[in-house]
């Protein structure tokens, strides 16, 4: 008999070790399952992804294989960026529009082998990648259940990987590699989304285990700790990066016709190749290039302490011009961060009398703030231990 | 390298009327034919040795601005009949004949008043209807370039048909046919030869919602000039596919048959051109396909260059056709109980007996009492069967796009069928049979590319008219892909030997209107 009723939330294959980490019981969900929001204190677990060594459940993350003749002419009639350029055994970041133009999700690209991709992404997308394979010789699969998946991040996670005997030192940014592991293999990709130093390690669930246990004892001498949504989330928008259904609503899911948002609207136009051939939305995404977009995404620099998330952004404190997405008083760059959608011109041009709007709980009162806003470069952090190859002994 | 201000593929109505009115404007023009001869629909072949036929067999939605603008009349076309009567066939030889708001024979009496009543309403709505068939459809946006002020007095007048006429209107025109009939008039064969009508070339029974907007459709047409008339051309209508390939090539268009397109090539994101079956390519700066959407889209020009959702929406769109044509050569004139040969013969007994014959198709059988609209062409002149014989045409329906038990069985029980209806309506019919040919909706498909055996390129249905044909995004002839236009059937305003979408597109493209 199917079950599934009485365990609405599906548990990933670290649950055992994650329920009896989560001393405060704080859980969510993300895509179908039970997901840590914090294990102990959201702030130290931020404090072990910049100090030290975090491991985070990534299972969740939505991952579909890409595979055939077709695939790579497939995954670049689906994605804005060329895949050609993504050598076997590398990762990109990417996104994917709809006929508008306007994005239905991002995520990352992994070419594991020539004609064998794997796509990693928040939201779930099979009717529309089956539909836009109409033509092409390729199998799409949903394989999020079929891989377990930790994301090892923080200065010393080299020296974490190291001490499990895992070759990693010559392993560049952005690059994998897939390495004896109980009998089987462990991939490993340096990616990662909180800006930092930081591996994902991808498994069969059957070694998830093994895998958490290994990690917990191996980075004991680095304080190696499980971290929740909460502490993720604080890193992830020090880097700069934005996340599907916070910092923007994917087309596919978007009721009102205005919250649809093109790669132009979100910074991430740098990534269209314009030349590899015609890609989902190209045509739409070039009218939008000739007349100019609406909004734009920016990294704003808050005066004060007080964290602004959810508000609304002025101009000369009265005309409305945007919000913010993600906002955060950031505790290793000392600043009071936020990213935040803003329409046109007031994101360059003239965004220099930008306001934000904060009511601040003080002791059950609100307090209604004004505070001034500066547009600043994304990321906001991103240190040189991030890129370096080998990775630092920290 | 010929190349071209604009290619036209295929040689049907449309194509040629496309093809003629863009070379009236001096461009060069070249028309590109799969097959031997020109004419899609209209296009003559033999059945059998002697006799003559096409697919579509009666002339009543030709576009009064193809007619007069490609001077068809002074190309050839002359007619056998301007104004075909049409004889409700009764199984007891008391047949009642229809033309327009007349009824006469046997019982005329009985609906004469209702029907000129309902008759009149009808054709009002259609007369408010018709110029939208001649208008590139308006795209429901802000900004999109509509001709505001030409849809302002289209609407304008609808409005105008006066309060009680307007109600009428918004509440019939969505509404089925059998409604109306079974509302209105009581008697069964005036009820079957209407259902029939509205449900003719359609995948609807009479019952089915928004059967009656095709009957206004049909209304909206005119033939030989005159509204709602049924024409058969002098020569059949192979004689309408030879005038208009006359007016083509004397407005100047470099015909080509035997030259099936296999590819539509892009370049830059561009349609440039297109590559034959035999590998030649041939450039222009615009390519106008007027055959079926499907296989321009999926086939000529291929998935790689079209966007997601709009592939979703020509893949799913309806294309199921229920027509199945029947050609019988006979020895001699059959007698349907004394019914004048020379009209346009319907056996429909009946909103049910059109209903019950769609029923069947839903479940992809054949039915047991399929309804038909015969023509006796051998009945007006000469040049259709060998002296003293005669030919009956006649359009079967409700046949399956889809039979479960294969096309074989399906097409040799649609023919013991027919010819079981047949030989009640013309006792000793079977008799005179001297040579058949039974096409089903897959044979249509094979023979003259028409998706799923239907006549229109594409369901003519509510959900799939004026801006939603074949889909938005392609629904002002222009197509996603820059260059690449449709001129069709399966554009707005549909099928039927017409050429209304063909002048359409045309003027679209000389209007300098691209994908607005």
């Amino acid at each position: 008999m199917n079950q599934h009723y009485k365990q609405p939330l599906q548990r990933s294959a670290f649950y055992a070790r994650m329920e009896a980490a989560n001393v405060l019981a704080e859980w969510g969900n993300w895509g179908g399952y039970v997901s840590a929001l914090a294990y102990d204190d959201h702030e130290m677990e931020y404090t072990a992804i910049r100090n030290g060594a975090s491991v985070y459940d990534l299972t969740p993350m939505v991952k579909y294989s890409v595979q055939g003749a077709d695939a790579l002419a497939y995954i670049n009639r689906l994605c804005v960026r060329d895949a050609a350029k993504l050598a076997v055994g590398a990762v990109h970041y990417t996104i994917w529009c709809d006929d508008a133009g306007k994005i239905l999700d991002d995520g990352t690209l992994f070419r594991l082998g020539a004609d064998d991709f794997l796509v990693c992404c928040q939201e779930r997308h099979l009717p529309w990648l089956n539909d836009s394979a109409f033509g092409y010789n390729v199998t799409i699969t949903e394989v999020t259940e079929e891989i377990a998946a930790l994301s090892l991040q923080g200065p010393c996670s080299a020296n974490v990987l190291r001490a499990m005997g895992f070759a990693i030192d010559t392993l560049k940014p952005f690059r994998m590699v897939d390495l004896p592991f109980e009998g089987g293999k462990l991939r490993i990709s340096r990616t990662g989304f909180t800006g930092d130093l930081g591996y994902e390690l991808w498994c069969d669930p059957a070694h998830a285990l093994a895998l958490w246990d290994g990690l917990m004892a191996a980075g004991a001498p680095w304080g190696i700790r499980p971290i929740g949504t909460h502490a993720l989330d604080m890193a992830r928008i020090e880097a700069g990066f934005i996340i599907t259904n916070m910092d923007f609503i994917p087309a596919d899911q978007a009721l009102r016709e205005d919250r649809v948002r093109s790669p132009f609207e979100l910074a991430l136009d740098w990534m269209i190749d314009w030349d590899k051939g015609h890609f989902n939305g190209r045509r739409a995404l070039l009218a939008e290039k000739a007349a100019g977009a609406k909004w734009a995404l920016v990294g704003l620099d808050i005066e004060g302490n007080v964290s602004t998330e959810g508000s609304i952004i002025y101009h000369d404190k009265k005309h409305e011009v945007g919000h913010i997405t993600a906002a955060i008083w950031s505790p290793t760059t000392k600043r009071n961060l936020a990213i935040a959608q803003i329409k046109r011109p007031y994101d360059d041009a003239k965004s220099g009398n930008l306001w934000v709007e904060v009511y601040a709980l003080r002791e059950l009162q609100y307090v209604k703030l004004m505070l001034k806003a500066t547009p600043t470069k994304r990321p906001f952090f991103n240190p040189a231990r991030r890129r370096a190859t080998p990775p630092g002994q920290f | 390298m010929p190349s071209f201000n604009h290619i036209v593929i295929g040689a049907g109505p449309n194509g040629l009327a496309c093809a003629t009115k863009l070379a009236q404007s001096g461009a060069r023009v070249a028309l590109l034919e799969a097959g031997a001869g020109v004419g899609g629909g209209a296009a003559g072949y033999e059945f059998a040795p002697g006799y003559p036929t096409s697919l579509a067999h009666v002339l009543h939605a030709l576009d009064s601005r193809v007619l007069h603008g490609m001077a068809l009349e002074d190309h050839g076309l002359s007619y056998a009949s301007r104004d075909l009567d049409t004889v409700a066939l009764a199984e007891n030889g008391a047949h009642l004949t229809i033309n327009g708001a007349s009824l006469s024979g046997d019982g005329a009496g009985l609906d004469r008043e209702a029907y000129a009543v309902l008759h009149a309403k009808l054709v009002d709505f259609a007369r408010v209807l018709a110029p939208f068939k001649a208008l590139s459809p308006p795209r429901i946006a802000r900004g999109a370039g509509n001709p505001m002020l030409k849809l302002g007095q289209l609407g304008w007048g609808v409005r105008r048909l006066g309060c009680k006429n307007f109600r009428e209107f918004l509440r019939m025109i969505l509404i089925n046919i059998a409604d109306v009939l079974e509302d209105d008039l009581s008697d069964e064969r005036l009820r079957g030869a209407l259902a029939f009508d509205a449900t003719l070339g359609a995948w609807l029974g009479p019952r089915s919602p928004n059967s009656l907007i095709l009957l206004l459709n049909r209304l909206a047409s005119s033939g030989a000039g005159k509204p709602a008339a049924l024409t058969l051309p002098a020569g059949g209508m192979g004689a309408v596919a030879a005038a208009m390939q006359k007016a083509a090539e004397a407005a100047g268009v470099s015909l080509h048959c035997n030259a099936k397109v296999t590819k539509i090539s892009v370049r830059d994101d561009r349609a440039t051109g297109v590559v034959l079956e035999n590998g030649d390519e041939y450039f222009a700066q615009n390519v106008i396909s007027a055959i079926n959407p499907k296989t321009t889209l999926l086939g000529l020009v291929g998935p790689a260059h079209l966007d997601t959702e709009f592939l979703r929406r020509i893949r799913s769109a309806k294309s199921r056709g229920a027509a199945a044509r029947l050609h019988l050569g006979l020895k001699s004139a059959p007698d349907f109980r004394g019914a004048d040969l020379k009209s346009r013969l319907l056996i429909a007994p009946g909103v049910n007996a059109v209903e019950n014959a769609f029923n069947a198709v839903k479940y992809g059988e054949v039915p047991k009492a399929p309804v038909m609209e015969i023509i006796m062409p051998s009945a007006h002149e000469g040049g259709h069967a060998p002296d003293g014989k005669h030919q009956l045409s006649a359009i079967v329906q409700f046949a399956p796009h889809d039979p479960k038990g294969g096309l074989e069985a399906a097409r040799k029980l649609m023919l013991t069928n027919a010819l079981a209806v047949l030989e009640r309506f013309a006792p000793g019919i079977g008799k005179l049979v001297e040579h058949s040919e039974m096409l089903m909706p897959q044979d249509i498909e094979a023979r003259f590319g028409m998706v799923g055996g239907n006549w229109h390129h594409g369901e003519l249905a509510v959900e799939n008219m004026l801006f939603l044909r074949p889909t938005y995004g392609a629904a002002q002839y222009a197509t996603p892909l820059p260059g690449l236009w449709l001129a069709g059937a399966g554009s707005h305003p549909g099928g039927g030997i017409s050429g209304a979408a063909g002048w359409n597109a045309a003027l679209r493209i000389l209007s300098g209107k691209g994908a607005v």
